[in-house]
Parts: structure tokens; C-alpha cells; sequence
């Protein structure tokens, strides 16, 4: 049970750090802010309470393991890494600028903490099966944890690698579902069907657990349970709401990316600190 | 039974086994000294050969079942945690399926697997187009950070397998499906990453070749001596890093250059050899030799090489050409 001194620790670091995606969305001029805010609370719990890694060490060769399949997520995750003390937090500034570190997906030879470059929709989570299996195969006890996005669960490696995951029962993953609902176009299930997912996960030999992705205290129980899970991966599909935490943000996929002006960003500073 | 040895392995019977057979056996050895080494296939553990490491290392060991994509990015996931994956499948599958993982998630993160593809070029002929591969040489090219290999046969295929392992970084290995004609009798032979093997001299025309095409390369090559001209032949095995030193070499003591693969004339050796020759500002006579531009048809793969012109037949042909080409010359040719 997530103690609520804890629970008040991770919802203050989320509040905190949207507001940074808000203030590095409108210095950079547009970014996949709807899905950032949807992944973020996630995020937070695994980089504040779960995660052993030290941001001095980030080639660790024992730290726990973070894979960010939906890759376009970058903003949110690049926004926590500076936090976190990986780098200085004033190269965020040059966010997407030619040159800079940073793009929309992160890049692992670039931006330190980051442990694998995604961008292209299902290629993470084969990675991230890829690192359980050989840090299984060698009596490594860092644990994985991988990120995919609903829509991405569109794509068919996605399910190749759900496929290796169950049969080769890579119980030191934990595997979560940003889900949204939404891809680019619209509506995931009107765009092409996903449900049943827990089902569909199921099938191919992974324990589903599906939970309220911004509840800190769902998120800290399903990632116990995927820890103590010896028989099965565990996938966590959790439900989310696009550009959660700005009102006008909220389950609009017109913000699956976009930029803000100076209006927008004080009005979207102000839907945070509201909340 | 002549032997074939490397540093780290030995195989008794060299003279019987094919490509594929050298290249998973010298896998397998060097996998029990290197406990780094792990081996992935999807659903092809038999026909690549690779199925060899299983039975002493099956926990280093995994058949993927039928996914390339999926394979190459596990295989990165693995480098990532400093294992050194070694993976097969045929060669179309490895650079033409799972093509955008080779490149994202292995060339891209500069992370250290060895692809060993198997049954590339027409060497699967009876198969047909789709399981032809006459582009990998060109894609993989093409990824930065990618070294790209072609053995002319299967000694050749064990010096390149070790030397693989021992490099840092992606490397992509071709090879056929077995069953192509040995070039080098035993194995006393240099084989160096990026430094192309002179197997004879000749001043009339360089012939430059990889993979199964050396071979006939070099039969042309004495066919054409008996002709009264004298013909160099480089196995080009190392299309990437390419040998440039090899090429200038050739085009300024020759002047008349022929490249022959088992490949499209379009990315692979022709057109590394091409873009060496352009930047010398040097003329001289040229023909690639490889698929023009089309689809290979079904057939043996030695009525194939000759209906595509890259067996022996075919090289002497278009030496016979080269000799009658006009180019232009270049006054300060004497004075290099």
C-alpha cells in the first residue's frame, strides 16, 4: 500500500513536471504534449519509487532498465531524466533546435539515461524483451520496464514481441499500456479495433492487469504485482486520459501534438496548478 | 581431410562441408569460449546452420519462430545488456523485412550484433524470387556503421565469421546456401575487415569480385592468360569498408575494371567500386556485372550465375569487351 505521505510525494513531483513539459512545450514549439501527459504519472511513480538507477552512473551495467517504446513520448521523459540530475536541465531550452540532443525521440548515444532510441512504433518493447532475456540469461537482477502506446499496439512486432515474452516467460518486464485511446487519426477502436486487450495479451501468455493509470496507489500495486509474478509477464493496461492534467487538453486527440502561445501556456500552467 | 583453422576453432573435414555447415560449426566453438556469444534464428536453426550451436549451449540459444523484425530487436536488447547476439535467416528476410530493426535498432544504436544472413543472391535459385536476395549488399550499405561482408567461400566464411566477433560493432555476413565451389584450397590465407585479397596479378583488366562469383573470377581470369591477357583478380570481400587502396591500384595499373557479384549492379560491390573510381578523376573502361536491374528467374544456381553473366563464361565475355572499350585518357596518368 502506497503510504499517503508517498502518494502526495509522486502527485507533487507529477504537478511539478507537467508544468515543465508545458514550459519546454512552448519553448520548442510543439511537441507530443497529449500523449507526454497521458504516460506521465507512470513515469513518475517508476523514476521517483521504483527504478534503481543513479543519474551519475547511467551506464550502470546493474541499473534497472526503462524503454520508452512509444518513443514519441520523449518530451515527457527527456523532462523527467533532467529532473532526475542526468544532465543540465538549462539544455532542455534547445529542445528540437538543430543541434541540440534533443528531439521528439530521444536518442540513447545522445541524451544520457536514456537506455534504448525509439521513435519507430514497435521497436521498444522487442528491445525491452531483448534486455530481460539477457540479463536473465545472465543472473543479471535488474529488473525491465517498457512503455508501449495503445496505437502502437497496432503494429504487428508489437505482438512478435508479446509472442517471445510469453513464450520465454520474461517475468523480470513489466510491460505497460498507455491507453489513451487515441492514435493520430482518431479514435483507436474506430481506426482499428484493440479491444478486447487484456484479452488479446492474455492469449499470448501475459498476465493483464488493468488499472487507473493517474492513480498513484493502482499504479504502485500493479508494478508489486508484476514483480512478484513468477509464472507469467505481467502487462499493465493502463487507462489514461489524453493530455491529462490541462483541461482544455483532456481527451482531445487534436493534442496528440501541438504548440502553445504565450495564452495558451499560462492557461494550461494554470488547469495544472488548479488541479 | 584437409583441416580448416582460425584462432579459436579447427574443423577436421573442411573439404566436405559447405558454407553454411563452416560457418555454423565455427560459430559453435567459438561460442563454448565465449560465453558472450549468443545465437538467434527464427524458424531457421537448420537451413542457416546456426542450429548447431544448440545442442552444446541451448541456453544461449533461441529460436525466435517466424519473426525477423521481432529477432533484430531482441538481438539489440541483448547487446544492450553486453551480450554479443549473433543472428541468421536468409538474407532476404534479414535486410529486406526486418530491414528498418537492422537499421533503428541495431546500426543506428551502434549495437554490437553479427547478422549472418544465409542463402542470399540466386544461391536458393530452385526458390524463386522471394526467396532470392540480390539487394542486401545495396541496403545494408547504406546503414551508417554497418560493415558489410561477402566470403567467396567457406574457409573464407570461418576467417570472416571470427574476425566479425572480434570487431566492435554491427557487422552483416552474406553467404549462400551452401553449396558453391571452394575457392581457397586450405587456409593459408589472410583475411582482414577492409583489405581485399589479390589473387592474381594481371595488367590488362582488374576484375574485382565477391562471394560465389570469385571463384569464377579467377577461372576466367586463366582462361583469358591462356589468351595471351593478363588478367588481376580481388576478392572483394569487404564491401564495407570498401578497399579503396585495392581500387586505385587496379584502375591505374589496368585501366580496364569489371565487378562481378551475385547482386543488383544497383548499390552493392559494382557501385562501391564505381564511386571509388568517380572520385580518382581517373578514366578508365568499367562493367558491372549482377542482376540488371530485374528479377532473378527460377533455376540452379550455377544455370543462373551463367544466364546472368557472373560465372566464368560471363567474365570472360566482358573482359573480351573492356579490351575493345574506348575511354578517355588522362594526361597525367604517366606521371602517378
Amino acid at each position: 500500500m502506497l503510504k499517503p505521505a508517498e502518494k502526495k510525494k509522486l502527485a507533487d513531483k507529477a504537478r511539478e513536471l507537467r508544468e515543465k513539459i508545458i514550459e519546454v512545450t512552448y519553448t520548442c514549439g510543439g511537441a507530443h504534449v497529449g500523449g507526454a501527459f497521458s504516460q506521465h504519472d507512470i513515469l513518475v511513480a517508476l523514476y521517483y519509487k521504483y527504478l534503481k538507477i543513479d543519474p551519475k552512473r547511467p551506464q550502470w551495467p546493474e541499473r534497472d532498465r526503462f524503454v520508452l517504446s512509444k518513443g514519441h513520448g520523449g518530451i515527457g521523459h527527456a523532462v523527467i531524466l533532467g529532473d532526475k540530475g542526468y544532465f543540465d536541465e538549462a539544455l532542455l531550452d534547445d529542445f528540437n533546435k538543430t543541434g541540440s540532443p534533443f528531439g521528439m525521440h530521444l536518442d540513447r548515444l545522445k541524451v544520457p539515461g536514456v537506455d534504448t532510441s525509439t521513435g519507430s512504433l514497435g521497436h521498444g518493447f522487442p528491445m525491452a524483451v531483448g534486455i530481460a532475456l539477457g540479463a536473465r540469461l545472465q543472473g543479471k537482477k535488474f529488473r525491465t520496464y517498457c512503455m508501449v502506446g495503445d496505437g502502437e499496439c497496432h503494429e504487428g512486432s508489437v505482438w512478435e514481441a508479446a509472442m517471445a515474452g510469453g513464450h520465454y516467460k520474461v517475468t523480470n518486464l513489466t510491460l505497460f499500456v498507455d491507453r489513451n485511446g487515441f492514435c493520430l487519426d482518431g479514435d483507436t477502436e474506430e481506426i482499428m479495433t484493440l479491444e478486447p486487450l487484456d484479452a488479446k495479451f492474455e492469449a499470448f501468455g501475459w498476465r493483464a492487469l488493468t488499472i487507473d493509470g493517474h492513480d498513484f496507489a493502482q499504479i504502485d500495486e500493479a508494478i508489486l504485482t508484476s514483480q512478484a509474478e513468477k509464472e507469467r509477464p505481467v502487462v499493465i493496461i493502463a487507462n489514461t486520459i489524453k493530455g491529462k492534467g490541462v483541461d482544455f487538453m483532456e481527451g482531445q486527440t487534436a493534442w496528440h501534438y501541438g504548440g502553445l502561445d504565450d495564452q495558451m501556456k499560462e492557461k494550461a500552467l494554470k488547469s495544472i496548478r488548479g488541479k | 581431410m584437409a583441416k580448416a583453422q582460425g584462432l579459436t576453432w579447427t574443423i577436421s573435414d573442411a573439404d566436405h562441408m559447405t558454407q553454411a555447415e563452416i560457418y555454423g560449426e565455427v560459430l559453435t566453438q567459438i561460442g563454448k569460449t565465449n560465453k558472450k556469444v549468443v545465437a538467434l534464428t527464427t524458424d531457421l536453426a537448420k537451413s542457416t546452420k546456426i542450429g548447431k550451436f544448440q545442442p552444446d549451449m541451448p541456453d544461449r540459444f533461441f529460436n525466435l519462430g517466424i519473426a525477423e523484425a521481432n529477432m533484430m530487436g531482441i538481438a539489440s536488447g541483448m547487446a544492450e545488456t553486453g551480450l554479443i547476439p549473433v543472428v541468421s535467416t536468409f538474407a532476404v528476410f534479414a535486410s529486406l523485412r526486418a530491414a528498418e530493426f537492422v537499421r533503428t535498432d541495431i546500426c543506428y544504436q551502434q549495437r554490437n550484433v553479427k547478422i549472418i544472413a544465409t542463402h542470399s543472391g540466386t544461391s536458393f535459385g530452385q526458390a524463386g524470387t522471394t526467396h532470392h536476395c540480390t539487394e542486401d549488399l545495396s541496403v545494408m550499405r547504406t546503414f551508417a556503421g554497418m560493415t558489410v561482408i561477402a566470403p567467396a567461400d567457406a574457409r573464407e566464411t570461418g576467417k570472416a565469421v571470427e574476425a566479425v566477433i572480434e570487431r566492435d560493432g554491427p557487422c552483416y555476413i552474406r553467404i549462400g546456401r551452401g553449396f558453391e565451389p571452394p575457392l581457397y584450397k586450405d587456409m593459408d590465407f589472410e583475411f582482414e575487415i577492409g583489405k581485399a585479397n589479390q589473387l592474381k596479378d594481371g595488367t590488362d583488366v582488374a576484375v574485382i569480385a565477391c562471394g560465389p562469383c570469385v571463384v569464377h573470377a579467377v577461372d576466367a581470369a586463366q582462361q583469358a592468360e591462356a589468351q595471351g591477357v593478363s588478367v588481376r583478380v580481388l576478392n572483394m570481400h569487404t564491401i564495407k569498408p570498401i578497399d579503396e587502396e585495392a581500387i586505385l591500384a587496379a584502375v591505374m595499373d589496368t585501366r580496364r575494371v569489371i565487378t562481378v557479384e551475385d547482386h543488383s549492379v544497383i548499390g552493392g560491390l559494382g557501385s562501391a567500386v564505381a564511386d571509388v573510381i568517380a572520385a580518382s578523376g581517373k578514366g578508365c573502361a568499367f562493367r558491372k556485372l549482377g542482376y540488371q536491374d530485374e528479377y532473378s528467374i527460377v533455376g540452379y544456381p550455377d544455370d543462373l550465375l551463367h544466364k546472368y553473366k557472373i560465372d566464368a563464361d560471363g567474365i570472360l565475355e566482358t573482359i573480351g569487351e573492356v579490351l575493345k572499350a574506348d575511354f578517355e585518357e588522362d594526361e597525367d596518368w604517366e606521371d602517378e
